[in-house]
């Protein structure tokens, strides 16, 4: 009813954040869907060797099979062309040679107009059929005129179709025209001035009309393309080898990999199981290499693991066993002892008066005796880790009032009276309703025995993930530091006066045990002289984690709900087992 | 009520420990039963013939035939009262001695006023009843005559199982939780070991109910404890 009062209001508080947040949320969700194919393969990077392994092999081949091409590439290219310059200037030199007399002859010297005889050479030095090559001849010129630039001067004559001006480099012209021999570069025709390049060899020397001094340049094209079709040939080879290359040495890397990984990742899985408890778990050994080898070793290990806890749940049992067999035979007699001290209780007042003492005496020590056994039988039942829970909703309310039913008896008899804070609603926590009842009731017996006569307050509050219980007296207190021997096996705050409080000294060690088996905290709270808290908090699930608060030292102890007094994880008697 | 008869008061004990066994009897003689001792479990059962005791306290760790074989025995002919005596407080040791049949239990060492609270409530007799008969589910309880019958088949109930499926039926309407059931059938005053009623609940199932797996006498009330189904179910 109460919490249902409370929603309305808290909504319109809440509801900007939650607008606020929701945006948020939404931007990082988006950002998450958005990278999460980048995280996949990252995760997986990071977490698979073999991924490593070929995609570094994919790499470096890679890279290799690059630089192997490109060297490869070159040496073929300079290889053919080498051939075909090495014949078209040959062939070249055969044709300005014969230009070069022909021109010199007499006739030419009559002609007033040389583009006939020009036309004449270009007749004579052009290819006739497909046996004497596949070139072009050209004369430009005359020379001065070329590099004047007046084309209608020079224009030049061809042996076939070519767009010459942008065909044949200038700086080929301006070598010829400077001085007489033979000169040569690499081109790219066009047939016509928009037409694509086409790879060609021009060779060119200076041709002088010798009767009138006017020298022209006779230019021979030799076309690249047989060769280009070889390169790209070889190219075409190259990148199929290299993607071959790549594809197998990967994959290579992948299955060698592959080798290594399995029995690594077989080993994993198996070491997982023998984690989990199943200690009979192997490796299958083949062979007798280094992946063997470590099989054999791994194997090895688990083998001595196994025997190992064997070893120790055999210790275990031993000492479970001798637990139970040292508690019959030690509660036998004891029975026995007990029902005789009984019955000379019930009769003291008909003996003498040290008869009596002596028959209240026995009956008071057997009572302690009684105690300690139990507690001691308790005790190593918790050290042989024998000690288990049986679980059930138990109302930490119940158990605090079942507790002080029981003890109000002896809090009359010292004075004292209980100061109790319950809540309404039900402190239900999934626990061990015997061990509960016991953890409460040390705390309460410590309480009355350490009061002093003071009242004792015991305060029950429920959190949403747990419960806690505090119990508080006025007594005697702890001095600083005690806060954790307190729960010391046989641990008395003071030697000399304890005798006279009874108490087996392991009732706060019980507990303490009690409480870690349910993944709870006890812990304490003390001033000299001004009392001690005792709280314990116990998850609403056994096991679930209790948030962890700090440490706090305070003069008055805190709210049940909030920081621990001092953190216990252990009786800091016990070794860690 | 709680009016011991004179032959209401043979106690056997089963015990291997002389001195226990002896002081035993001397407690025992003391509050007016009439006790006797069997040292081994391989002749109780002839005592139980022989004796015909009123109640057996029953050692469960025993030379010779173990407490709980000697307790399944006695259980296999007669529904006498059983108290086991136990040195072992852990849960597996209880329950297996309760689920062999014994009624109650007793954890050693014990002192001789609760033993005698524990005999005296398993040996209460309602001898001044007036007649009483109850129906739940398709059963008919006879009180006074202590028979049950389904069908006019009468269902062969020890003691306790009879004052448990009685406490459930009287009131039919009421969920009665485990420490309630303690305190009216067992008769402790304090909140005790709830696996007893555990225990005797499936045992009386298994005898009362017509699918002990699907019970419709004896209902469970989740996260509280029992109650009776009405005399229309089953």
């Amino acid at each position: 009813m109460e919490a249902a009062d409370q929603v309305p209001p808290a909504t319109p508080r809440v509801a900007p954040r939650t607008v606020a947040s929701g945006a948020g949320r939404w931007l990082a969700a988006s950002w998450r869907v958005l990278t999460s194919p980048v995280r996949a393969v990252l995760g997986w990077w990071r977490r698979s060797i073999q991924a490593r392994v070929v995609i570094g092999v994919l790499t470096l081949s890679a890279v290799l099979a690059f630089l192997a091409g490109w060297v490869l590439l070159t040496q073929v290219t300079n290889g053919l062309l080498d051939g075909q310059r090495k014949s078209a200037l040959t062939q070249a030199a055969q044709g300005f040679a014969a230009a070069q007399s022909r021109l010199d002859q007499e006739d030419v010297v009559a002609e007033s107009d040389p583009g006939a005889p020009l036309n004449q050479l270009l007749d004579d030095l052009a290819p006739h059929d497909e046996a004497s090559g596949d070139y072009t001849v050209i004369v430009i010129g005359p020379l001065a005129d070329v590099l004047a630039n007046q084309p209608q001067t020079w224009a030049p004559r061809l042996s076939s179709q070519l767009d010459v001006a942008s065909s044949v480099p200038a700086e080929l012209v301006t070598q010829i025209q400077s001085a007489p021999g033979s000169y040569w570069a690499y081109t790219g025709l066009h047939r016509t001035p928009a037409d694509s390049s086409h790879p060609a060899l021009v060779v060119g020397s200076q041709v002088t009309v010798t009767s009138q001094a006017i020298s022209y340049g006779l230019l021979y094209v030799f076309p690249l393309a047989e060769q280009q079709q070889t390169l790209s040939v070889v190219e075409r080879g190259l990148l199929g080898a290299g993607a071959v290359l790549i594809v197998l040495l990967s994959t290579i890397a992948w299955l060698v990999t592959r080798q290594v990984v399995t029995p690594v990742r077989l080993a994993r899985r198996i070491a997982e199981r023998l984690a989990a408890g199943r200690l009979e778990e192997r490796m299958h050994v083949r062979g007798q290499d280094d992946i063997a080898r470590l099989g054999q070793s791994f194997n090895q290990m688990a083998g001595g693991l196994q025997r190992q806890i064997r070893q120790l749940e055999e210790l275990s049992r031993v000492q479970r066993r001798f637990v139970a067999d040292v508690s019959h035979e030690l509660r036998t007699p004891l029975t026995t002892v007990r029902m005789a001290s009984d019955l000379l209780y019930e009769a003291r007042e008909d003996f003498d008066a040290p008869t009596a003492r002596s028959a209240e005496l026995l009956q008071d020590e057997l009572n302690r005796f009684e105690g300690l056994l139990t507690d001691l039988l308790e005790i190593s039942r918790f050290d042989a880790g024998a000690a288990a829970l049986e679980l059930s909703d138990v109302d930490l309310r119940a158990s605090v009032r079942h507790v002080l039913e029981a003890n109000s008896p002896i809090a009359r008899r010292r004075g004292s009276s209980f100061v109790v804070t319950i809540p309404d609603e039900p402190a239900v926590v999934q626990a061990d309703a015997r061990r509960v009842e016991r953890i409460v009731r040390n705390l309460v017996v410590n309480a009355l025995q350490y009061g002093e006569g003071s009242d004792v307050e015991i305060t029950v509050a429920a959190q949403p993930d747990s419960v806690c219980v505090v119990v508080r007296d006025h007594g005697v207190g702890l001095k600083p530091g005690e806060e954790t021997l307190v729960f010391s096996r046989f641990w008395r705050a003071d030697p000399a006066r304890t005798r006279t409080r009874g108490g087996t000294g392991l009732g706060l060690s019980i507990a303490v045990e009690d409480t870690l088996l349910h993944g709870g905290v006890l812990d304490a709270w003390g001033r000299p002289g001004r009392g001690a808290a005792f709280r314990l908090v116990l998850p609403r699930r056994v096991g679930a984690p209790l948030t962890p608060a700090p440490l706090v030292v305070a003069e008055e102890p805190p709210a049940p709900v909030g920081a621990p007094y001092a953190r216990l994880d252990r009786d800091p008697g016990i070794e860690p087992r | 009520m709680d009016a011991i008869r004179p032959h209401k008061g043979r106690v056997l004990v089963v015990d291997d420990d002389s001195s226990l066994s002896e002081m035993l009897t001397i407690v025992l003689r003391s509050e007016g039963f009439e006790p006797r001792v069997c040292p081994t479990g391989d002749q109780a059962m002839a005592m139980v013939r022989e004796f015909k005791p009123d109640l057996v306290l029953l050692d469960l760790m025993l030379p010779g035939k173990d407490g709980v074989d000697v307790c399944r025995q006695i259980r296999g002919e007669s529904g006498v009262p059983i108290i086991m005596l136990t040195a072992k407080s852990d849960t597996i040791d209880i329950v297996v001695g309760l689920e062999s049949g014994a009624d109650d239990y007793v954890v050693k060492p014990f002192k001789p006023k609760e033993l005698v609270a524990r005999l005296r409530a398993r040996l209460r007799t309602y001898e001044d009843e007036v007649p009483e008969t109850l129906q739940i589910g398709d059963l008919d309880i006879d009180v006074a005559g202590h028979t049950v019958k389904r069908n006019t088949a009468p269902l062969f109930l020890t003691p306790l199982e009879f004052d448990l499926l009685v406490c459930l039926a009287r009131k039919p309407w009421q969920v009665f939780t485990r420490e309630v059931l303690l305190e009216q059938v067992w008769g402790y005053r304090h909140a005790a070991d709830t696996r007893l009623v555990n225990v005797h609940v499936q045992r009386l199932r298994s005898k009362v109910e017509r699918d002990p797996e699907n019970p419709a006498i004896v209902l469970t009330v989740r996260g509280v404890g029992y109650k009776a189904g009405g005399p229309d179910s089953g």
